[in-house]
């Protein structure tokens, strides 16, 4: 495999702002029901949004926190060309829920808080206790995975003109 | 920062290249060889080295004490020592002033003022104690992966660094088309259309 990272990785940054963006597009605009064929996983916008616009040399950033971190401030940020580098989401899975924050520049995950898994009482459970940590990272990340592949796939496919058309129709009214 | 923290955070990287048979004992030999060794006597600011996951500040690598559930799960001990360059001015003042009054000269030269830093540098980082920072490392040899429990930039790069040293393995981090091309299994036609790709303008 020849993989030159250092040059790939400046030259393709753009994919993992336009998948955020993406993801926020889809989150909103598709029934929570049809987001999942297991009905009882949902995924929701978190309490954080970072969008950043490039302005001739400078670099415009705005952060939105809260709860509902929303929307309408960034939806006016993209109305002016900016791209979501952070996003922070909830993913739910029967009675399970993360909340963490995806950086698109890398797909790293940050602030990552899995469900309960209640204490540590002796170093006999430390093990159990790792195993079942990292079934939950496991999940979490059988979904962004998941998703970014139907981006991917819908990114290099000649459906994404469509897709594009759409994102300006919501960004725009 | 922990695995088990109640907030964590990852950065995940691919394993590329084949680690010697066998691999349990490659591995151990790895981090026995680059294990964290305590030198409080060194005056560097930095001591870097793989410790155990359940044993930070006593590292053990013996028999299969860093498998779990057939992952490869240690931490990465990193100590740092700093010295505010307030204090560092101070007493370069101080041995400045000393030397000064001992040679009978009024100035230093550049070279003179240099080495008195140095050494005032030195001498100020034995007297400190360093820092531990342990970030917890789990690798998944079968699937080639590896979590890596920080996404501070520096401890990612000693990790790489060291990482490479230990294994003769290299880490590729995953990132957006790294992602993309290694992971997502793609057809040979959708990764020659991934890698023609440009920025898409949704607005503005």
């Amino acid at each position: 495999m020849m993989l030159d990272v250092s040059l790939t990785y400046y030259r393709y940054g753009f994919l993992g702002s336009e998948f955020l963006t993406w993801l926020w597009f889809y989150i909103v605009n598709t029934d929570r029901d049809k987001l999942f064929d297991n009905k009882n996983e949902t995924l929701e916008i978190g309490n954080k949004i970072v969008l950043e616009r490039k302005v001739i040399d400078a670099v415009e950033k705005v952060t939105i926190k809260g709860k509902d971190a929303g929307l309408e401030e960034g939806i006016i940020s993209l109305k002016k060309g900016a791209v979501v580098k952070e996003l922070n989401l909830l993913y739910r899975k029967e009675d399970k829920e993360w909340s963490f924050t995806v950086t698109g520049e890398n797909l790293g995950v940050s602030n990552l808080r899995t469900p309960d898994i209640g204490f540590i009482e002796s170093k006999k459970d430390v093990e159990g206790f790792v195993v079942e940590k990292i079934f939950l990272y496991a999940s979490l990340y059988f979904l962004i995975d998941g998703l970014y592949k139907k981006f991917i796939k819908l990114r290099v496919s000649d459906g994404w003109i469509t897709v594009v058309s759409d994102m300006n129709k919501w960004i725009i009214f | 920062m922990g695995l088990l923290s109640s907030s964590v955070s990852i950065n995940r990287y691919y394993v590329e290249g084949k680690i010697e048979e066998p691999v349990l004992d490659t591995v151990k030999k790895g981090l026995v060889k680059h294990s964290f060794r305590e030198n409080d006597d060194d005056s560097s600011n930095k001591n870097t080295g793989w410790t155990s996951f359940n044993n930070h500040f006593n590292p053990n690598f013996n028999k299969s004490s860093f498998v779990i559930d057939e992952l490869f799960i240690f931490s990465l001990r990193i100590d740092k020592k700093s010295v505010s360059p307030k204090i560092i001015r101070k007493f370069f003042y101080i041995e400045t002033a000393k030397r000064l009054e001992e040679s009978g000269r009024g100035y230093l030269t550049a070279n003179e003022k240099k080495a008195v830093k140095e050494q005032v540098t030195d001498a100020l980082f034995l007297r400190v104690p360093a820092v531990p920072n342990i970030y917890d490392v789990v690798w998944n040899y079968e699937k080639s992966m590896l979590w890596f429990f920080s996404n501070n930039k520096s401890a990612n790069e000693e990790l790489e660094i060291l990482f490479s040293a230990s294994f003769n393995a290299s880490l590729i981090k995953i990132f957006p088309y790294s992602e993309a091309d290694l992971l997502l299994g793609l057809t040979d036609k959708e990764r020659d259309h991934l890698s023609l790709l440009s920025p898409s303008k949704f607005a503005g």
